[in-house]
């Protein structure tokens, strides 16, 4: 049976719900696989195996995280050379798709980013030019790489779980040996809202706010959603560099979108225009922004906000 | 300091982008040089003048795969202030995945390198018709540099190179020795724009026209045939429309709940 092999990096205390993905893709492709970086808990390794992980690699180092992608992509190829596995899927993520990149040049295999969906022959589909159009693109090569965006699947466990068998993997001795070094490293505090790009509203802010995103977070938390923001509000330093969405931030692709006090920008539009709704609020008339949405609202946000937060609050109880 | 900067042609995004052919490849007219591209050029500008600039012997090449409009997008780098350019065309290298595209370019910046070594390769984070952010990763994986991508503030001591990454849950602090390679993200510097002088001063730079056969590279490891990857469809997406517009009349906010309430986001 073909195998599909999921690299999960640092996996923490309990399962993403993007690796969950990442597993259901596996088990539709074949035996499922998975590789992990860093410590692993007991009851991780259990969700591993409930979800069909039926082998579970680890690094015979401990230190792949002092180094930049170079030596996880070292370790993976050396998983799928113990594996025999056709197919690695990963996080679409900055190190995700860099160890996708590396890991391709070493064994000689096709990589595909921002996978959206991906066939049981392998095709994997996408979105490209700013979501302008849709692919389908697959491996030409022994061996697909493939990174794949949160929200692609429903999760689902196979019927037939078990404990996986444990093996360590050697890495290779020169792994690091060209590697830049990780020499510090400040941890950013949660918000506690939903990860932006796998949240199912997302209300984000731009100049307009004009310093003060405390209307959009309330209207955020009484919807359950994720706080993003535009360049200028970001670059003003309102709000942190992790909230951008755009061309040079996060692409987001939730149910619902609200923008507020953002323009519109085409880098803008690049990370966003590919949400199922999209609501904007913007004083300008004119803003390019209204030229996508589905429920523009020429106004001030400072009043329309705080009242739509009143109404939810309202109406939820 | 001897540094090339990749400068990549791209469809201008201000108008609509379009997946033309059999392979599914971007229709290049009305292309300009990447925009992140330029925030990589301006931080190679800003090592080479921090150690005196060309007078004492730094050099800024920028380097660009693609067909003949190409040599735009070193023409522009020159005029923003790069000391000499590098064209590499080639009929064969149509249709290149980042896979074709890395092993091309890998070659191109060994050739450059031929007659006295590259210190730094400076990439834009991301491509702006691709945005794969491949390459950068597999230019450092096949020419055995230190990779140091989406640097967002960056430092060069003698040889040691120090940059910023940002994460979503971590800021790092990355360092590594030179030779390397670096990609850097629109946070890290604010770009020049060419100015007259830069542009009557680019007519006399030069720019070296490079085909696979200069760099050694054979036609059936790129382009379309040596891609490890091929797009099978491209449906363009219908534009989005605009939908309901209404003006705040004091009672917006509910209006905007009831919309959400009546699409069942509530
Ligand atoms: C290389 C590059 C990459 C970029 N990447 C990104 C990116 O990833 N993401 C991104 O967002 N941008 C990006 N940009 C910047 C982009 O071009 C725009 O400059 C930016 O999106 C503008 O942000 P804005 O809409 O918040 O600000 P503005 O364009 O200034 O718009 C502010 C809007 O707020 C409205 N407004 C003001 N006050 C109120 C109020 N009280 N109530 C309601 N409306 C109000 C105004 O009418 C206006 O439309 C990038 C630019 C470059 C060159
Ligand atoms: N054809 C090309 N010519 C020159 N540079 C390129 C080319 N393709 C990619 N690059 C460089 O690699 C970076 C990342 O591109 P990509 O991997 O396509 O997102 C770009 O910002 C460029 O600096």
């Amino acid at each position: 049976m073909a195998k599909a092999l999921v690299f999960i990096d640092n996996p923490g205390a309990a399962l993403k719900k993007s690796s969950l993905e990442l597993l259901t893709i596996a088990n539709s492709l074949g035996q499922a696989v998975v590789a992990v970086n860093g410590e692993l808990h007991d009851d991780v390794a259990a969700a591993l195996g409930a979800h069909g992980a039926t082998v579970l690699y680890r690094p015979s180092a401990t230190d792949l995280d002092d180094y930049l992608v170079a030596p996880k992509a070292a370790y993976l190829a050396a998983v799928v050379a113990a594996s025999g596995a056709e197919t690695v899927l990963l996080e679409n993520t900055a190190d995700g798709k860099e160890i996708a990149a590396r890991l391709g040049v070493k064994l000689n295999a096709g990589v595909i980013t921002d996978v959206v969906g991906v066939d049981a022959d392998g095709t994997a589909h996408k979105s490209v030019l700013a979501g302008s159009y849709t692919t389908t693109a697959k491996a030409r090569t022994a061996v697909a790489v493939l990174t794949v965006k949160p929200n692609s699947v429903d999760v689902e466990a196979p019927a037939a779980a078990g404990t996986p068998e444990a093996v360590t993997i050697d890495v290779p001795a020169d792994a690091t040996a060209n590697a830049a070094r990780v020499t510090g490293r400040a941890e950013k505090p949660a918000s506690g809202r939903p990860e932006l790009t796998e949240a199912r509203i997302v209300v984000a802010g731009g100049r307009g706010v004009d310093g003060d995103f405390g209307p959009l977070e309330e209207l955020a938390d009484a919807l359950g959603g994720a706080l993003g923001a535009s360049r200028a509000a970001t670059d003003a330093g309102w709000i942190g560099h992790d909230y951008q969405v755009g061309q040079t931030g996060k692409t987001v692709s939730p149910q619902l979108y609200i923008s507020a006090g953002i323009s519109g920008a085409i880098q803008q539009k690049a990370g966003m225009q590919t949400s199922k709704v999209i609501v904007a609020i913007n004083k300008d008339a004119e803003s390019p922004i209204f030229e996508i949405a589905d429920f523009g609202i020429i106004g001030d946000l400072f009043k329309v906000v705080p009242q739509a937060t009143e109404e939810i609050k309202k109406r939820k109880g | 300091m001897k540094i090339v900067v990749l400068v990549k042609h791209v469809p201008d995004a201000q108008f609509d982008r379009h997946l033309t052919g059999p392979g599914n490849t971007t229709d290049r007219d009305e292309s300009i040089l990447s925009e992140l591209d330029e925030y990589a050029l301006e931080a190679a500008l800003q090592l080479s003048e921090a150690r005196g600039g060309a007078k004492a012997g730094n050099e800024v090449i920028a380097l660009s795969m693609g067909p003949a409009g190409a040599v735009n997008a070193v023409k522009k780098s020159l005029q923003i202030g790069a000391s000499s350019g590098a064209h590499l065309s080639d009929d064969a290298l149509a249709g290149s995945d980042a896979a074709a595209t890395s092993l091309a370019l890998a070659a191109a910046i060994r050739y450059l390198g031929a007659d006295s070594p590259v210190d730094l390769v400076l990439t834009g984070m991301a491509s702006t018709d691709g945005e794969t952010s491949l390459v950068p990763a597999q230019l450092a994986e096949r020419l055995g540099l230190p990779q140091v991508t989406f640097a967002s503030s960056l430092e060069v001591n003698g040889e040691h190179v120090v940059a910023r990454r940002d994460g979503d849950a971590h800021a790092d602090t990355v360092e590594a020795t030179l030779p390397a390679l670096v990609s850097v993200t629109d946070q890290i510097n604010e770009p020049r724009y060419p100015n007259f002088k830069g542009i009557l001063a680019a007519k006399k730079k030069k720019i070296t026209a490079l085909t696979l056969a200069d760099i050694g590279v054979d036609a059936a490891q790129v382009g379309a045939a040596g891609s490890l990857t091929a797009v099978e469809t491209a449906e363009a997406r219908p534009p989005r429309t605009a939908g309901t517009i209404i003006t705040d009349e004091g009672d917006a906010g509910i209006k905007l709940v009831e919309f959400l309430a009546a699409q069942k986001l509530l």
